[in-house]
This record gives structure tokens, C-alpha cells and sequence, in this order.
């Protein structure tokens, strides 16, 4: 219902407790820890960033470790894994793991110089293989391929850019004036793209059979191994062999680490929980042997925090009252039926200073208008089912998580109630599917009235219009217990009670006219013209003379004129509540729509063609309506509600705590 | 001619359809353009940009709900297609707010929805704030989808 009441707790203890101290804050996580830099040359800072970053290094590691882990077995995750939080750790594990911190940081090195060698191991298995590629043509080769030439004799082994036959070659050479007896020619291999030769000449023959090679765009091979092909084939096949050998080794290895998992899990979030432990020392102010700290923290943990810290620390504990020019941080408190919206809230901004927290009367428009805009019985139970299983099922789910699930938990309540009283169940399932495959004429008798029926839509418009107005007035309501709330009184006539006069005699007079009959059905008696017309003429009058208070006489009534103006933004304010009848029919007649297509199959056999039409479709409706019935409730909140009296700007209460990714550590671990 | 109340009735439903259907189209391409763009970041985002990408898809569904709410009236979905000339300009005249105002809002709404989706790939946090602009222009949709509904609603009811 509220703001929870901040202090400052100031702590003062000495340096041989320090560790303790601040694990105690840690795990109890109240106390939000304010950097103190004290203006005296007997205090002083502590450097930890050395100390942070080599945890956070050791923190990632493991992680890696872990990630490595899952890459070769995977940890098996359920769909709903996003549901079901952080495990709380027992303990047993706790000591068990803290004690073998060691020992698991040198698995987490074992484990990443492991995928290290793998992939080192794969990198040499491509490489070997491109080289294989390129030895294959010369397979047939008996020499090795860096054989030059014998005493009497060169060699030239390597490829011709093109297919050229014996005959070729040897008339080349001829034509040049060398008899054929002069060369040995061998072609290795010979394809579109190249030809593997290789020539023996005399020695002396060797220049000018080079050029002539050279004019044919001769060109030796890049790898020149000293064994002949065949062989080096071999051997760089066994090598592959024992690469994939040594992978799956490896791998082995790898995989018979997956014991440590959890153990890695939890270094994970150790080292972390250190690392922030250390950034918190940064923010103390220390002397040779004491230390200062100082925070905010929620009044009602005070005493608990206190006597703890007193009575096992020694530790001084000062409490002071936060100074009004403080910016003190925010931490709401709502009784469970409107606790789910805070997180509504908190997208829009927290309460700044001096202003309340609007969360539980936002709650209850937060639900009705989902409702209204959702409106379908049959949408309405699968979502508060839905929502009421995960919440069962998943115990451990973290906070934000769990306040958001059970929001639409409500909101599917809401919504099933909307469409029972417009007599919508997956739209007009019930009907079609009688008409369709029973032939009988039953309905689903709607509680009030179903919206697209004759002028029923028009009253539905109207009472839309009356929600807005309630909700407008309630704003301004707020308004006014802010007003009483920081006890400026006055301003409570002049920008409540004269807008609340304003609109609501404006809105009687108009009421009272003929003309609107036709789109109300009802005409007010011709005396709320009257009443409603002076009650806006002294709202108008006092918004005139008093909005710009506080100005000199003629910009007062200018701006006090121009204060007047915002009585469009009130209009318009009203009328944007039509949203919630344009998408309340939207979901209805969209459903209506895919039960038609659905039945147009007939009866028989167009019972599977129904149902499968039934499913798609309205899981289509379900997922764009929700999205727009949410994004529209929050609209109306922020814009239409919260214009009135609401502007945020308040700082989350964030507490020194424990903030793993793996694990929850409860506080009664370490509490000695 | 003696059917032109039914072709003039068609007319309008074809409208709302293809117009309010091709600003979403334009709408919901240039924000799944900037959404992949940021999953290529970042693929953890890609429910919140998926939410932006779909916030300019409902004209195109206002747009489909309004043309099948006039197929139905006029009978063409089974029933008695006859209806008088003045009827089906009615029915016409009745499409032409969520044809139009879908196109455009659709467009702008997409624009709105790449600049919220650039907002969220720096600041992820800042989700609930972004996700209201491009909603903002969403409104006016609605209040077309409102009148051409309450239009085709009661022109049975006007007797001619």
C-alpha cells in the first residue's frame, strides 16, 4: 500500500570483522550501500579492483568451463526451464564446494584446456586433409616430389595449367631443336584444369628445357614433402586418424567431468558473490583499524540488522531519520492482490519524492480494464489456469518472474468474468459448434448483454465512457491525498475539486441535452443542466484565477486561461476510453470469425478440419489480443491515470545482496 | 445492376482489407528489418523485438475483422445477397476509416516501432516506456476500427 519507510544506518566496526560484516549484509540483503568518502586524512579508501577482476575472471572461467560442459553433454533443459528459477543450494553443498574451490578451478582450466585441444586437433585435421587434396594427382609418383635430378640428370616435377597430352609436350621439345632421347616425360595425372608431369632431362639440357616448360606456364607444386606421395598420403592420413583418436579422447575426458557440473555452477556464482563483496569494500571509509559504512535500509529491518550486528560484531550501529533533500531510495510494499503491478509501476518510474505509491488502486483498473479488453470466458481460464499451474509448479520462481505471472494470473480472472457477462467463449464457439455438428440451437446466455447486438454497443460505448470518468476522478482523487499528504491544503480546491467541478457539471449538462439521446438512450431532467452548468462555470472560474498562482496578476490570468485549454485534454482523455470496447469486439468478432471458417468444413469428417482451424486460430487471437489488451491497459494507467497526479522519478531500493546466476544461497548459510 | 448495393458493399470490404492490410505489411516489414538487425547483436532479444515487430500486424487485422463483418451483413458468407444501393454505399462509406486510418497509422506505427526497437537494443530495461510510443499511434486505429464497427452495426437497423 505504500512506500516503505527509509533510514540511514550508519556502521561502525572494526577491520577484523569486516568479512563477516559484510557476508551478514550480503546474505540478509537490506541494506543498500552508499559510497562514504569522509573529508579527514585518518580514513581512507581501499583499492579492490585487482582483487574484483581476478574474480570475476575466475567467475568466468568456470562459467566457460560449464558452457563447455554443456556443449558436449547438454544439460537438459524442460520448455518451461525460464519458469523455474534458481535451486536453492544445500549446506552440505555449500561447505562442500567452497572447500574445493581449488580443486573445481583446476577442473575449469582441465575442462577449457581440453575444447582447446579439440579444436586445436580438428584445425590440424583440415589442414592435413586440404594437403592430401593436393597430393592426390601425384599418387602414382614413386619419387619423392622433392627429387631434383640424379648426377647426370635434372628433374622438373610440377603442374601445367592445362590438359596437354605426351604428344604435345615432346613436339614442343622437338620443335625447339632437341631430340626426344634427350628427355624422359611422364605425365602423372591429367585433368581439365592442370597436368602433372614429370620430366627428366640431361643436365646440360636443363636450362633450355626450362624455358620451354616456362612457356607452357610450368609451375611446381607448393608442398614438395620428401617422401614419395603415396606414402606421405599414408602418413597424413594415420595422422588424422590420430587426431580423431585423440578428439574423441578427449571429449571423453571432457565428458567424464560432467559430475562437476553443478560444482562449476556454483564457482560460477562464488566468485561473483565475492567480487561484489570486494566492490562494497570500495565504498567503506577505513582508518588503521576500523571501518565505516553507511546505507539506507527498510525501517522494519532495523532492529533485526541492530541486534545481530551489536551482539556478535561489537559493531557501533547508528540509525538517522534520511535528510528531506535526500534522494532516498524506493522499495514498494502491496498486499498480494496488488503487489503483481508494481512491476507495472516500476516500467513507468517509481514514486519521486513527496508522491505516494499508486500501485493498489492502480491494481484493481489494471484488472478490470484487462478484462474488458480481453473479454472472452474461454481466453480468460486458459490464462488464469495457465498461470495458476506455473505458479504451482514452479516454486523457485524468481520474483519479478512470479509477480508478472500472477498479474495475468488476475487479469485471466478478470477476463473470464468479462466474457461470461458479454456471453463470449472462444467468441461463439458454443453455438457454432452446436449449429455445426449437433444441429441444435444452444447458446451461451450472455450474463449482461452481448456488445454487438443492436445498440448494445452504444451502452457498452457509454458505460466505457463512465469507467474512464471514474478512473479520471480517481486520479485527481490521488491527487488530492498527495496534496493532504505533503499538507498543502489550498491546492486541493484549486486543482482537485475545480477540475472535478469542471468536468463533472460539464458532463451533467451535456447529459441533460436532447441531442445526446440518441447515443445514450436516456436524457437527464433539463435541472442538471442548470446544476451541471454553474458547477462548471465556478470550476472553470476557479481554474482561471488560481492555476497560475504564484505569477504576477496579468500572466496569472494568462496562465490560468491557458490552464482552462487543458479541458480538451480532459475530453479527449475521456473518449480514448472507447478502447475498451473497440478491442473488447475486436477479440470477440475475430473469434467469431475463425468459428466460422472453422464450421464451414459441415459436420462429419470437418470435425478434424474444426478443430485443428479452432486451435490455430484462436491461439493467433489469444497472442495479438493479449499483447494489445496489455499494451493498451498500461496506456490508459500512464497516460490517462497517472497525467493527473503521478510523475515518478523515484530510485529502486537496491540492496547489497547475493546476485547469482545459478544458485540461490540462503541467508542462514554462513550466518555465524 | 440491379446488384450494385452488394458490388458497392464488396468495394468497401476489399478497402479495408487491402488498405489497412498493406500498412501493416509496410508497418511490420521495416520493424522486422531493424529487429534482425538487433538479433544479430544480441538473439537474446528476440521476444521483446518480436513484440515491437507485431504492434504495427493489428491494422491489418482491424482492417480483415471489418471486411468480414460486412461480408457477413450483405450475405455473401451464406444468406441472401440483396441489398439496395444506398445500403451497400453505406456499408462503403463505412469501411473507409479503417482503410485509411489503418494504411497510415500502420506506416507510422512501423516507424515508431524501428525507432523503439534501436531504444531497446541499448537499453533493454527501458522496455515498458518504449513499447507505449508505438502504441500511442495504435490509438487511433482503434477509434477508426470503433466507428466503422458501430457504422456497419446499425446500418441494418436503419430500415432501407
Amino acid at each position: 500500500m505504500s512506500v516503505l519507510k527509509m533510514k540511514r544506518i550508519n556502521i561502525y566496526a572494526l577491520k577484523k570483522h569486516r568479512k563477516r560484516i559484510l557476508e551478514l549484509l550480503q546474505r540478509k540483503g537490506i541494506v543498500q550501500v552508499e559510497d562514504l568518502t569522509l573529508d579527514d586524512s585518518v580514513f581512507q579508501k581501499e583499492e579492490t579492483t585487482q582483487k574484483q577482476m581476478l574474480f570475476q575472471k575466475n567467475s568466468g572461467i568456470a562459467e566457460n568451463a560449464y558452457n563447455i560442459l554443456n556443449k558436449y553433454i547438454p544439460d537438459k533443459k524442460s520448455p518451461f526451464a525460464m519458469f523455474s528459477g534458481r535451486s536453492p543450494i544445500t549446506v552440505e553443498s555449500y561447505y562442500m564446494f567452497t572447500e574445493d574451490a581449488n580443486e573445481i578451478m583446476r577442473v575449469a582450466y582441465d575442462i577449457i584446456g581440453f575444447d582447446k585441444e579439440i579444436s586445436d586437433s580438428k584445425a590440424e585435421i583440415i589442414k592435413l586433409k586440404s594437403q592430401i587434396e593436393t597430393l592426390i594427382p601425384w599418387e602414382t609418383l614413386d619419387l619423392p616430389m622433392n627429387f631434383s635430378g640424379t648426377n647426370t640428370t635434372t628433374a622438373f616435377i610440377g603442374t601445367l595449367p592445362q590438359l596437354i597430352t605426351y604428344e604435345e609436350i615432346v613436339s614442343q621439345i622437338v620443335e625447339k631443336g632437341n631430340s626426344v632421347t634427350d628427355v624422359n616425360i611422364e605425365i602423372i595425372s591429367a585433368d581439365e584444369n592442370q597436368t602433372c608431369l614429370f620430366l627428366l632431362c640431361k643436365k646440360e639440357k636443363s636450362v633450355e628445357i626450362s624455358g620451354i616448360l616456362r612457356s607452357l606456364g610450368f609451375s611446381k607444386p607448393t608442398v614438395t614433402p620428401s617422401e614419395p606421395p603415396a606414402e606421405c598420403i599414408k602418413k597424413f592420413k594415420k595422422q588424422i586418424n590420430n587426431a580423431l583418436k585423440n578428439i574423441e579422447a578427449t571429449s571423453c575426458s571432457i565428458v567424464s567431468y560432467v559430475g562437476v557440473r553443478n560444482a562449476l555452477k556454483f564457482i560460477c556464482d562464488y566468485y561473483i558473490m565475492r567480487s561484489e563483496k570486494y566492490a562494497v569494500i570500495e565504498q567503506l571509509a577505513h582508518t588503521k583499524r576500523t571501518f565505516v559504512l553507511t546505507g539506507y535500509i527498510p525501517e522494519k529491518c532495523v532492529e533485526d540488522i541492530e541486534k545481530l550486528l551489536t551482539s556478535k560484531y561489537d559493531a557501533a550501529v547508528e540509525i538517522e531519520e534520511p535528510s528531506p533533500n535526500e534522494d532516498t531510495p524506493v522499495l514498494l510494499k502491496n498486499n498480494p492482490f496488488a503487489e503483481p503491478v508494481e512491476s507495472v509501476l516500476e516500467t513507468y518510474s517509481l514514486p519521486g519524492k513527496k508522491e505516494i505509491d499508486p500501485t493498489s488502486v492502480m491494481a484493481i483498473f489494471y484488472y478490470v480494464f484487462f478484462g474488458m479488453m480481453f473479454s472472452d470466458a474461454g481466453y480468460g481460464i486458459i490464462m488464469a489456469v495457465g498461470c495458476g499451474l506455473l505458479l504451482h509448479k514452479f516454486k523457485n520462481m524468481e520474483l519479478g518472474l512470479r509477480k508478472s505471472v500472477k498479474m495475468f494470473m488476475f487479469c485471466g480472472v478478470s477476463t473470464t468474468f468479462w466474457g461470461l457477462m458479454f456471453g463470449s467463449f472462444f467468441g461463439d464457439a458454443v453455438a457454432v459448434v452446436g449449429k455445426t455438428f449437433f444441429n441444435a440451437d444452444i447458446s451461451l446466455p450472455p450474463l449482461w448483454f452481448n456488445p454487438v447486438e443492436g445498440s448494445n454497443s452504444m451502452t457498452l460505448l457509454m458505460v466505457c465512457f463512465l469507467f474512464g470518468l471514474i478512473h479520471l476522478f480517481t486520479g485527481l482523487g490521488m491527487k488530492a491525498y498527495t496534496c493532504i499528504k505533503n499538507k498543502a491544503y489550498i491546492d486541493i480546491l484549486y486543482d482537485v475539486f475545480s477540475w472535478m467541478l469542471l468536468v463533472g457539471g460539464g458532463v451533467m449538462a451535456l447529459l441533460s441535452m436532447d441531442m445526446m439521446e440518441s447515443m445514450t438512450g436516456f436524457v437527464l431532467p433539463s435541472v442538471f443542466m442548470t446544476v451541471g452548468g454553474v458547477c462548471a462555470a465556478i470550476g472553470a472560474v476557479i481554474i482561471l484565477l488560481f492555476q497560475g498562482r504564484g505569477s504576477k496578476p496579468i500572466k496569472r490570468l494568462l496562465k490560468g486561461a491557458y490552464g482552462l485549454y487543458g479541458v480538451t485534454g480532459y475530453l479527449s482523455d475521456i473518449l480514448s476510453y472507447s478502447r475498451l470496447l473497440a478491442l473488447g469486439l475486436a477479440t470477440g468478432v475475430i473469434a467469431q470469425v475463425f468459428n466460422q471458417i472453422a464450421s464451414m468444413f459441415g459436420g462429419g469428417f470437418g470435425v478434424i478440419l474444426f478443430i485443428i482451424i479452432f486451435i490455430i486460430g484462436h491461439s493467433l487471437n489469444i497472442g495479438i489480443n493479449a499483447l494489445g489488451a496489455y499494451v493498451h491497459t498500461n496506456r490508459l494507467q500512464f497516460v490517462e491515470f497517472f497525467g493527473k497526479f503521478y510523475e515518478g522519478g523515484g530510485k529502486k531500493f537496491s540492496p547489497f545482496k547475493i546476485n547469482t546466476k545459478y544458485y540461490k544461497i540462503k541467508e542462514d548459510i554462513f550466518n555465524g | 445492376m440491379d446488384n450494385l448495393g452488394i458490388v458497392f458493399a464488396l468495394i468497401g470490404a476489399a478497402l479495408a482489407t487491402f488498405l489497412a492490410g498493406t500498412g501493416s505489411a509496410i508497418g511490420v516489414g521495416k520493424a522486422g528489418v531493424a529487429a534482425a538487425g538487433v538479433l544479430a547483436e544480441d538473439p537474446s532479444k528476440f521476444g521483446k523485438v518480436l513484440i515491437f515487430q507485431l504492434l504495427p500486424a493489428t491494422q491489418g487485422i482491424y482492417g480483415l475483422l471489418i471486411a468480414f463483418i460486412i461480408l457477413t451483413k450483405i450475405g455473401i458468407l451464406g444468406g441472401d445477397p440483396n441489398i439496395s444501393v444506398t445500403a451497400g454505399l453505406l456499408y462503403f462509406a463505412a469501411s473507409l476509416p479503417i482503410a485509411f486510418s489503418g494504411l497510415f497509422s500502420a506506416i507510422y506505427q512501423g516507424n515508431c516501432s524501428v525507432a523503439g526497437i534501436g531504444t531497446i537494443a541499448k537499453k533493454p530495461d527501458q522496455f515498458g516506456k518504449t513499447i507505449l510510443l508505438p502504441a500511442m499511434v495504435e490509438t487511433y486505429a482503434i477509434l477508426a476500427l470503433l466507428i466503422s464497427m458501430l457504422a456497419i452495426f446499425n446500418i441494418p437497423g436503419l430500415n432501407l
